[in-house]
């Protein structure tokens, strides 16, 4: 089952890749990561999506919480929750076809044409990764994808829940 | 504020935090951190001969006082060669800081001459570990290396110290922290009071309770509460290979070791038993046999400093986390409101039927008039120190062997390499043992492959004048890859025998001690004498055993705790 793993860490050299490090050593699933300076610069925030059993993401949570970098941990899919990835996306447009139906779907989705070149549309939209999926499986059916790339989830819980120090 | 350069500052730290011992090896990286030790006489370095014995003397200096042992090496091969010892001691989470040199700054990344990325290297088999980027921070860096260390689950840390960082012609402010406090790591100490109360009352409706003993119990020095609350619940104790000497190997209620190589009645017991309160133990492949089948009938109290112990192998019905002395104190607490005076008619059938385990005598072995056996050695050994020797191991037989045959009654006198397995760590670990108690017997049971992992060390014996007592239990083989070659592959013994032994008289003489050889079972105990009394001497005692025994009992693989072999014939 999918989880989405949010921490709190220093930023600190090196403390990625001890998060990572866990992950490698003991083999846990990466599917995405996300990861940037929070609003107080002298802490991270990461966000892992993973899959595992129940007892999988106890360990991940467990084993993370247990650096020394680390501050907080949360499995944000426990509990109601806000996620978004950002993909950007460049797609042909070389037709009026290709042009039109792209700019329809754009529309369909929420998503903006963010640069325009004779021969093609870049696309950023945001959303859950399934919208992304969607976007994107949407998009080949109608013109040719030349290349992309997505951001990874990042989430907050809802409410007044909160990953703070 | 005083000034000083970044060299003196390491050395200053290092006494700042009490450190006494410094077990290293020099080298073009850490020459500064040198010249600043030559001028001062606080903190006594030791030079060994080989960088994973320093590792090693540290670990032992460590496990046998609670206090955290210091490394120092140089960059490159100087750091790696720590790896073995680091990852020793993250397995059985010893307190250790290696302080090791790197290029200096503006090299880093060049693939500069003894440059490795340590952090990097050694992430994987560290607590933590620290790349100091200013002068100026190097005792924060230090006191925090410390403080990490032993403090919470014990382990090693790194701290790595590029070359310009510490140059001797440089000055810069020394300020040592009074108090180390760090936002992200303030480990739990106290157990939850609501799973006290819930493990008190498991305990209480206990008819068949077993205590499970682990190295953290030793780890928080928790001896006289682990003693107290197994004697007022009258429930029978088993410790682990690392926590044996927590609860007295010569208590009543001492069932004996768990696991692989565990009594008959230790794992009897665990297998029947109807709550088992784990104590600073893991649950490891070693003790738990088939997870599958492990413990039936058991409520799993689970008693833990690291939370992510608890139920990573097996699922713990009443998680506590805290340090084995703080929650033991609260769950005799909570305990004294209980009325336990029933608790020896009430466990009556339970001791009745421990009772008829032990009378099994599963540590009973074939004597011999012709060879030596292993265990036979451990006895004597026994003997000739009472009791009351710090005994370090390497890996292997003999290690079984020690565990079984030499109970010990008191904490931090078993020194071994129970996580990792490391073939080599006795030597060095019992000089460790050495340079923290210079007036006790400390003794290496070893055999003829792990002592020949770390021998160079003879010669560090002599420089520091150590007397320790080797007994290497010989049988011209690695035995236990044997015993498993016998079991497994049909006695197919590959690449487990060495038909080029050294002559360890001479080699130990070569390096300036003495050196005996028994190799007739009537010799034995007029060795032992003569060994034990040349106090002032390094004596390697080579003993020529049994090729062909066996440890038993022995677990059979994918069986529950209590499928045992006893014997080459007889199983449980």
């Amino acid at each position: 089952m999918k989880r989405i793993i949010s921490v709190l860490m220093e930023n600190a050299p090196g403390a990625l890749s001890r998060i990572i490090g866990v992950f490698s050593q003991r083999g846990y699933n990466v599917d995405s990561l996300c990861v940037a300076p929070t609003d107080d610069p002298s802490l991270s925030r990461l966000t892992i999506i993973t899959h595992g059993d129940n007892k999988v993401i106890e360990q991940i949570t467990k084993q993370v919480n247990k650096l020394i970098d680390v501050l907080k941990v949360v499995d944000l899919s426990e509990n109601s929750h806000v996620e978004r990835e950002l993909m950007l996306i460049k797609v042909a447009t070389r037709t009026e076809l290709a042009r039109a139906e792209v700019k329809r779907n754009v529309d369909i989705f929420r998503a903006r044409i963010v640069d325009v070149h004779a021969s093609n549309y870049t696309i950023e939209i945001t959303g859950t990764s399934d919208k992304l999926d969607a976007f994107a499986t949407t998009i080949s059916q109608t013109t040719e994808i030349i290349e992309s790339s997505r951001t990874g989830v990042c989430g907050l819980a809802r409410g007044e829940k909160a990953l703070r120090p | 504020m005083k000034m000083m350069s970044g060299a003196a500052m390491v050395v200053e730290a290092l006494k700042d935090v009490g450190v006494k011992h410094v077990f290293g090896y020099p080298g073009g990286a850490v020459l500064d951190i040198y010249d600043a030790l030559y001028a001062q006489s606080d903190v006594n370095h030791v030079l060994v001969r080989h960088e994973q014995a320093a590792a090693h003397m540290a670990d032992g200096y460590a496990r046998s006082t609670g206090l955290t042992g210091t490394v120092l090496v140089t960059s490159g091969p100087g750091a790696t060669n720590t790896l073995t010892g680091i990852a020793t001691a993250y397995m059985d989470s010893i307190p250790m800081v290696v302080l090791s040199g790197q290029v200096p700054s503006m090299h880093i990344g060049e693939d500069a001459f003894q440059e490795t990325d340590m952090v990097g290297c050694s992430r994987p088999v560290v607590k933590h570990s620290f790349l100091v980027k200013r002068t100026e921070d190097i005792p924060m860096a230090i006191a925090k290396a410390f403080y990490i260390a032993n403090s919470g689950r014990p382990g090693p840390v790194v701290v790595d110290l590029p070359k310009d960082l510490v140059n001797v012609q440089e000055s810069h402010p020394y300020v040592f922290p009074d108090d180390v406090t760090m936002r992200s790591y303030n480990p739990t100490e106290k157990g939850h009071s609501r799973q006290i109360k819930k493990a008190v009352a498991a305990l209480m409706a206990a008819e068949r309770p077993v205590l499970y003993v682990g190295g953290g119990a030793i780890n928080a020095n928790a001896s006289a509460q682990v003693t107290q609350l197994a004697e007022e619940l009258n429930a029978p104790v088993t410790c682990t290979l690392m926590g044996l000497g927590a609860f007295s190997g010569v208590h009543p209620q001492f069932v004996g070791m768990l696991g692989m190589h565990g009594t008959l009645e230790a794992n009897k017991a665990m297998h029947n038993a109807d709550c088992i309160l784990a104590l600073g133990a893991r649950f490891d492949d070693r003790v738990t046999n088939n997870v599958a089948k492990f413990c039936p009938h058991a409520t799993i109290i689970h008693v833990d400093i690291d939370p992510a112990s608890i139920s990573k192998t097996v699922n713990a019905h009443i998680p506590v986390v805290g340090t084995i002395d703080k929650v033991s104190e609260q769950l005799l607490h909570a305990l004294a409101s209980e009325d336990l005076t029933q608790q020896e008619a009430r466990l009556a059938d339970w001791w009745k039927q421990i009772q008829q385990w032990r009378e099994r005598l599963c540590l009973r072995y074939q004597p011999s008039d012709e060879v030596i056996k292993p265990q036979r050695v451990v006895e004597a050994v026994y003997e000739h120190t009472k009791g009351d020797a710090y005994v370090s191991s390497d890996v292997g037989q003999h290690q079984m062997f020690a565990a079984l045959y030499y109970p010990f009654a008191k904490p931090r006198r078993w020194i071994n390499s129970g996580g990792l397995g490391t073939m080599g760590f006795g030597l060095p670990a019992a000089m460790g043992v050495q340079f923290a108690h210079p007036d006790v017997t400390s003794v290496v049971i070893t055999g003829d492959g792990s002592i020949q992992m770390n021998i160079q060390e003879l010669s560090t014996c002599l420089q520091y004048n150590l007397p320790i007592k080797i007994i290497s239990l010989n049988n011209r083989a690695l035995g236990m890859v044997r015993q498993w070659q016998d079991m497994i592959y049909k006695g197919r013994h590959s690449h487990s025998y060495m038909d080029s032994m050294p002559d360890f008289v001479k080699l130990a003489e070569a390096y300036g001690h003495v050196g005996m050889k028994v190799d007739k079972l009537a010799d034995l105990d007029g060795a032992m004498a003569e060994c034990f009394s040349l106090q002032n001497r390094l004596v390697f005692m080579d003993v020529a055993i049994d090729q062909n025994e066996h440890v038993y009992p022995m677990q059979i693989k994918h069986g529950a705790m209590d499928d045992m072999r006893l014997s080459k014939t007889e199983r449980t």
